[in-house]
Formats: structure tokens, C-alpha cells, sequence
């Protein structure tokens, strides 16, 4: 099998590449350059985009004795990925731009590009497992990865592997030592990779420019004012500045985001919880299911987990949460689970508290 | 292997490497002043004399150092800073749209922190800097200009600028003119006083010599600041002990591509002709970019509509014949190339272009193998330029569904 091996030049996405060597696949590494202007040093907690982690990259595949080229996706990483990220935030959603890019870059610019060029598959670092080709959580709950693969339709799963799937992150790192891969002890990646100083609201306002507006409470008393509906998402307790504290003395959350009438509403921790969330854009593993099925649902890239039942109808779905759960933001993915397999996905489309709490 | 990229680098000579592996093993530094460091002294010097006969200048205004990039930085700054402070109205630097990077971006340094106004020449479709366009910008304000600074041959497309007119213009009016030679200097007959150019740019690398050698050739009456600064070894120019196998290796290399230049080039024309028929019978609509009469005689860059030059360059490497996308940057991405966007080229021509580079090593078998392996590995690139259009759906170049093994558990209670 001829694969290739995508290497952001970090521990995971080399080691991923090794275990493909080891399975005897004849293995050429690609590093994805993302950034239209790449700075020479990484920076902070981005694992990624400068050109000292192609190089990290590049050093892997020297060790692996495997070809490496460099490709530039920087035009449609920023068309498919950060243009959509400013836009869903502009719309008052929360986006997941790791999502995104596993959907439109990875597993689609990419996997083309690949395909055409006479490649079986792309090889990824992800903290995910394909169990008989359906994609399933990692034996590492904490750095399960799935919730941002889930977008990938049966297809895109046929040409994907994912070879780290059953090793601990650990285990891993232990591994890539002793393969003698520099990048073994390389910190792990948290921030966004296309915003250099971690400051996401800042990166918003600068693409969006200020837009000064009310917060309010839930009767609409104003409680408070911010520069734009995008610094914010559902859950967020921090950072609202809110200049009328309430009576109790109870912190105050963000319980929605309403660009229209640019107007943030927050309120306490029991209005922020939710039990029906209805979601668009269903991906199914499968044929669509008829009926009602219970499962386990996720809403947010770590943890935010809950039994539900869910509905599926043909360009959405609806699920009714057991236990009510605290910031779950338009946008995100809910992503179902039977077990560790994964049964679907859908993006969220908005969340409310009804009566038919299940207690 | 197949090796068609020397203009990138190509190999030294076996004559050069004895040479350097023997200096390498004596003693001296050429500015000390007991023994040993005479005798190195005598190499440097006779390898100058060796040089400035060959490249047609005296010893005096040879100026070694580490290389091309090194040369051409002294050069345009040098050279500017020095015009500049001698009248403070010489701040205009002109160079042509397609100089290299080491030249380009020395002017652009000077722009931005040395007041410099930084003028880029146009050039045709083939690449060229026409005459008048660079009489024109002269007689904008001719006492304002600084330096003009214009390639011998193009590094990509391999197109040659009619150099003597050039310097000529910018003779009539007191401009000294900077030439690049790196690449024209092992396969052109290259004069330097013969063209009356006032600095030129050679490197080892490029004709057989080693890796960080070179030379800037400065006339005797040209003003230069320098850029590094010490011992003033050279002419007090240049500074840093002087690299004595290096030096060496670059004069043995210089003289061993002058008297061979005759034959190689009738072999590199011969041979770039059956590559370049070849390509095209095996891909007609592959465009041939730049002068097609005066170009390098080694030099064949093409366009193929529709293709990534990425894909090219992978699926190529992966049958064992290396070549080139154009110039390569720091972080290994292929940008479109700046030589080929002044030309005239759109940005998916520019992206979909190889450099194939002939050289002393390169046999027939070489262009057969291109010549057979192009055709398929075009069609394959094709598929996956398609296959990353924008407006394709988002899993164009996926199979259709196929159903998987596992069943599905909706109707589980």
C-alpha cells in the first residue's frame, strides 16, 4: 500500500508515519504548509505552522529514511478553514477550526490531491481508531480525538489510517525516543495554529473590527456592554466585565449570542443548562437511521458527554439529553457514540431547556 | 539517479575536490607572515591571477568570498551606501523584475532601512530587460540613480540580457552597473572588462568549484562600503581569513569550465533540444518559457497547463530524476515564482512549471529517461490538479460509497 503520511512536526503525526513504515506501506511524508507568512520559530503552545516545525517534520522522515516534500495548502487553508472560523464567530456560533480542517483540508484537498497522485491513503498523527472502518475513540480517553474526525464521511474513512489509535499518548512518546525521534519530547499543541499569540478575541476583532454592543440578563436588563458578540461563547463564565453584579452574588455565565441585535445574554449556571439540542448537516457512518436511537452523545472537543435519544430526520436531527449540560454552543459538533464507535455527526444548530428533562 | 537540476548545484569536479582535499591538508594562514603562511598566501594569489585571467579582469578586482548570495550583498549595498554618501541625492537602486533573491532582496533591505527607492525593470514575455526600458528609467532623474543591477542569464527561465547595451546606457551617465554572472560564468564567454561591467557576482558551486566559494569582481575605480567588517583582508572590502582550498578549488573549477566551454555547450545544446522535442511530443501543449534563442545552453523550464509543479517534482523524484520547481525558498514550499509572474505568466502557470538543468555529467540517457517518464507523470499530475480545484466538490477524487462491514445498531432499545 502506498500512503501518505501527513507530519505537522509533532510526536504523534511522526510516530504515525513509523508504525506505517513498520507495516511495510511504502510511506512518503508530506508537511502541510497552512500559513500564507510561516515565522521561522514556533511559538507558544502551537504545534504547526512555523517553518522550525516543518523542519521538526523534515528531521522525522530524515530518521524514517522516507521522501518529504513540503506542500502549500496555505491558500485553501485559509479559503476553507479561517475564513469559515471568522465567519461562524461573526454569526455568534463557535467553531472548531480543527474540525474544519480535518474535513476540507485533510481528508479532502489533501486526500484527493493524494489519491490523484496514485496514494491508497493519508496517514494522520490523530488520537482516533478504526475499528473495521469505523472510526472509534482512542485508548487514551484524554486525548481522544474522534469528536474532530467524526465529520468525515464513510468514504474519506476508507482512505484514512490513523496508526496510533490504540497507544496511550505515553506510549507514544516513550516510542518515538526510543526510535530516536527528536520530536519525542516536543510540547504538545493547544492554541489555534493560525493565531500566533493564542488571543483569539484579538484575532476576531482585528479581522472584524469593533462592534460595541449590550450585554444583558435574561429579562433583558442591561448588565454590562462589550466590543463585539464574537469575543464570546456559550458556557464562558470569564472575561464579561459585567458592571452589575447579581444579588446572590452567583458568577454570571454567557447563555447566548445574538448578532442580530449584537447582544450577549448571560445568567446563571441553572439557565445555562440545556436538554434538547437539534443539530444540521448530519454525517452518518451508515444509512441515515429511522426512528429513535439512544446513544451517547458529545458536544464539545473535551468532554461535555451525555446519554440522549436522538431523532434523525433527513437534513438534521434532534436529541434529548438524560442529564441537562452547561455550555453547549451553536456551531460546535455533536458527534454520537455507541460505545467507543462513533455513529455520526451533525454541527449544532441551537439548545434549549425544555420540560422533558429525564432526570 | 538522474541528475537535471545543476543549475541548482552541480558536481564538482574530480580535479577540484583533489585539489581542495590537498590544500585542505596544509598548513597556513594567508595573512600570517612566517612560512607557512606565505605559501598559502601564494595559492590565493596565483588562484586570483588564475581567476581575473580567465573572467577577463586584473587580480586586483577580484574579491573573493563565500559565495554568490555574499557577493551580491557587497555589491548592491556596497555600492549604493558608497554612491549615496558621496551625494546624498543617489537613492534610486534599479534592478530587474527578475533578479535573485540575493539581489532582490538586498535592494529591498536597502528600501526599507537605508532610504533606498528601490525600482523594479520590467521585462517581455521571454524575460528580458529591454534597453529602452532601462534608458527610460534613467532619464527619469539619471543623478538620482545609485546603481543598476541586472543578471547576466536568468537563473530559472536561463534567458541572457543584452549586457553591454545595458551598461552602456548606464554607463552615459556616470551609473555604475552590478551584474549577476552566477550563472552565466561557467557557460558563457564571460569578460569582465570586455563588458564593462563595474562588479559582477561568479560562485564555485555553479561551474564544479565547492560549496561557500565565490567572487565579486569590483573595477579598481569602484566605491564599495563594505558589508562584514574585520580584518579587511580583501581589498579592504571584504573581511574573514580567506578560505585557501576553497580558493583554490574555485580557480581550478573556473579554468577547467573555460577551456571546456566550447564542447560542453554543443553538447548542451544537443542534448537540451532532444529533451525539450521530446517533452513536447510527449505532452504538445507543454510551453516553453523564456528566450528560446538566447537562453543558457543547459536550460529548459516548461509550463504543463493544468499540473501542481509539487506533483511534478514528487511523482519524478519518485522514478529517480530530480529537477526542479523553480527557485527553492527556506521552508521548502514551492511559491510561485516571482521570474515567471514578471513575465507575464498567470499564477496557475507560474505554479505549474519545472526547471530542467543540464550540465557536464548529463547524458543522453538522461533526456530519454525524462522523455519517457513525462508523459504519464503529467497525465497523474493533471488528475490531482483537478482533483484540487476550489470549486470540486470536497471528495472529487474519492471512490464511490461502498458500504461498510459493520452493521449499524439504531434500533437497539
Amino acid at each position: 500500500m502506498k500512503v501518505l503520511a501527513a507530519m505537522s512536526g509533532g510526536v504523534d503525526s511522526a510516530v504515525a508515519a513509523a508504525r506505517a513504515v513498520d507495516a511495510g506501506w511504502d510511506v512518503t511524508g508530506v508537511h502541510l504548509a497552512l500559513s500564507r507568512t510561516p515565522a521561522a520559530l514556533r511559538a507558544g503552545s502551537r504545534g504547526c505552522c512555523s517553518r522550525e516545525d516543518a523542519n521538526d517534520a523534515r528531521r522525522s522522515a530524515d530518521v524514517l529514511g522516507i521522501p518529504f516534500y513540503v506542500w502549500d495548502f496555505a491558500e485553501r487553508f485559509h479559503a476553507e478553514v479561517i475564513e469559515d472560523f471568522v465567519a461562524e464567530y461573526a454569526a455568534g456560533h463557535t467553531p472548531n477550526p480543527c474540525l474544519r480542517c480535518n474535513e476540507k483540508i485533510k481528508f479532502s484537498a489533501l486526500l484527493d490531491r493524494a489519491l490523484a497522485l496514485g496514494f491508497d491513503a493519508v496517514v494522520t498523527g490523530h488520537h482516533a481508531r478504526l475499528v473495521d472502518g469505523v472510526l472509534s475513540r482512542s485508548v487514551d480517553a484524554a486525548k481522544d480525538q474522534s469528536y474532530v474526525l467524526a465529520v468525515l464521511t464513510p468514504q474519506q474513512l476508507r482512505h484514512a489510517a490513523f496508526p496510533i489509535g490504540d497507544s496511550t499518548k505515553e506510549q507514544v512518546r516513550t516510542e518515538a525516543a526510543r526510535r530516536g525521534l527528536a520530536v519525542a519530547n516536543k510540547p504538545d499543541s493547544h492554541d489555534i495554529c493560525f493565531i500566533a499569540d493564542g488571543d483569539t478575541q484579538g484575532f476576531l476583532a482585528r479581522q472584524l473590527g469593533e462592534r460595541p454592543g449590550d450585554i444583558v440578563d435574561a429579562d433583558g436588563t442591561v448588565v454590562g456592554s462589550h466590543a463585539g458578540t464574537f469575543g464570546f461563547t456559550v458556557g464562558q463564565r470569564r472575561g464579561l466585565n459585567l458592571s452589575r453584579p447579581t444579588p446572590s452574588g452567583e458568577p454570571r455565565y454567557v447563555l447566548a449570542i445574538q448578532p442580530k441585535t449584537n447582544t450577549v445574554v448571560v445568567g446563571s449556571a441553572a439557565q445555562l443548562e440545556v436538554d434538547l439540542v437539534r443539530a444540521s448537516r448530519p454525517v452518518w457512518i451508515a444509512a441515515r437511521p429511522a426512528g429513535e436511537f439512544r446513544c451517547e452523545v458529545q458536544l464539545r472537543a473535551h468532554g461535555l458527554t451525555s446519554e440522549a435519544v436522538v431523532q434523525a430526520g433527513v437534513d438534521g436531527l434532534t436529541a434529548v439529553l438524560t442529564e441537562p449540560q452547561r455550555g453547549v454552543a451553536a456551531g460546535q459538533a455533536l458527534v454520537m457514540y455507541d460505545g467507543d464507535r462513533v455513529l455520526g455527526s451533525a454541527t449544532i444548530s441551537s439548545a434549549e431547556r425544555t420540560r422533558a428533562v429525564v432526570r | 539517479m538522474v541528475y537535471l537540476d545543476h543549475a541548482a548545484t552541480t558536481p564538482m569536479l574530480p580535479e577540484v575536490v583533489e585539489v581542495i582535499a590537498t590544500a585542505m591538508g596544509r598548513l597556513g594562514n594567508p595573512s600570517s607572515l612566517h612560512t607557512s603562511g606565505r605559501q598559502a598566501r601564494r595559492l590565493v594569489e596565483e588562484s586570483r591571477e588564475v581567476l581575473a585571467e580567465v573572467l577577463g579582469a586584473r587580480p586586483s578586482e577580484v574579491i573573493f568570498t563565500s559565495g554568490g548570495t555574499e557577493a551580491d550583498n557587497l555589491a548592491v549595498k556596497g555600492i549604493y551606501l558608497a554612491r549615496r554618501a558621496a551625494d546624498p541625492r543617489r537613492r534610486k537602486v534599479l534592478i530587474s523584475a527578475v533578479e535573485h533573491h540575493a539581489v532582490l532582496d538586498s535592494a529591498r533591505w536597502l528600501a526599507e532601512h537605508e532610504h533606498a527607492e528601490l525600482v523594479l525593470l520590467p521585462v517581455d514575455g521571454y524575460g528580458r530587460v529591454l534597453p529602452e526600458t532601462l534608458a527610460a528609467a534613467i532619464a527619469e532623474d539619471p543623478a538620482a540613480v545609485a546603481v543598476v543591477s541586472i543578471m547576466w542569464a536568468n537563473n530559472e527561465v536561463g534567458t541572457i540580457q543584452p549586457i553591454e547595451r545595458l551598461v552602456e546606457l548606464a554607463h552615459e551617465h556616470g551609473i555604475p552597473f552590478h551584474t549577476d554572472a552566477v550563472q552565466a560564468a561557467g557557460v558563457l564567454p564571460v569578460s569582465f572588462i570586455g563588458s564593462g561591467v563595474d562588479a559582477m557576482t561568479v560562485t564555485g558551486h555553479k561551474l564544479g568549484g565547492a560549496y561557500g566559494t565565490g567572487a565579486l569582481l569590483l573595477g579598481r575605480g569602484v566605491e564599495c562600503v563594505p558589508v562584514l567588517h574585520g580584518g579587511g583582508q580583501e581589498r579592504e572590502v571584504r573581511s574573514g581569513t580567506l578560505d585557501t582550498p576553497g580558493v583554490l578549488g574555485l580557480a581550478t573549477a573556473v579554468q577547467l569550465a573555460a577551456s571546456r566551454r566550447a564542447e560542453l555547450t554543443g553538447e548542451l545544446l544537443r542534448l537540451r533540444t532532444l529533451l525539450v522535442d521530446g517533452i513536447r511530443d510527449a505532452v504538445p501543449d507543454a510551453m516553453l518559457n523564456g528566450d528560446p534563442v538566447h537562453r543558457l545552453a543547459g536550460n529548459a523550464h516548461l509550463s504543463f497547463p493544468g499540473c501542481e509543479g509539487d506533483s511534478l517534482l514528487m511523482l519524478l523524484d519518485a522514478k529517480g530524476i530530480e529537477c526542479s520547481t523553480g527557485s527553492a525558498c527556506s521552508a521548502g514550499v514551492a511559491q510561485p515564482s516571482h521570474v515567471l509572474l514578471a513575465m507575464g505568466a498567470d499564477e496557475a502557470r507560474a505554479r505549474g512549471s519545472l526547471r530542467l538543468t543540464l550540465g557536464h555529467t548529463s547524458t543522453e540517457a538522461d533526456v530519454q529517461a525524462v522523455v519517457e517518464a513525462i508523459g504519464p507523470v503529467v497525465e497523474r499530475a493533471r488528475r490531482a490538479g483537478l482533483a484540487a480545484g476550489l470549486d470540486s466538490g470536497s471528495t472529487a477524487g474519492l471512490a464511490s460509497a461502498t458500504e461498510l462491514a459493520s452493521q449499524p445498531i439504531w434500533d437497539r432499545p
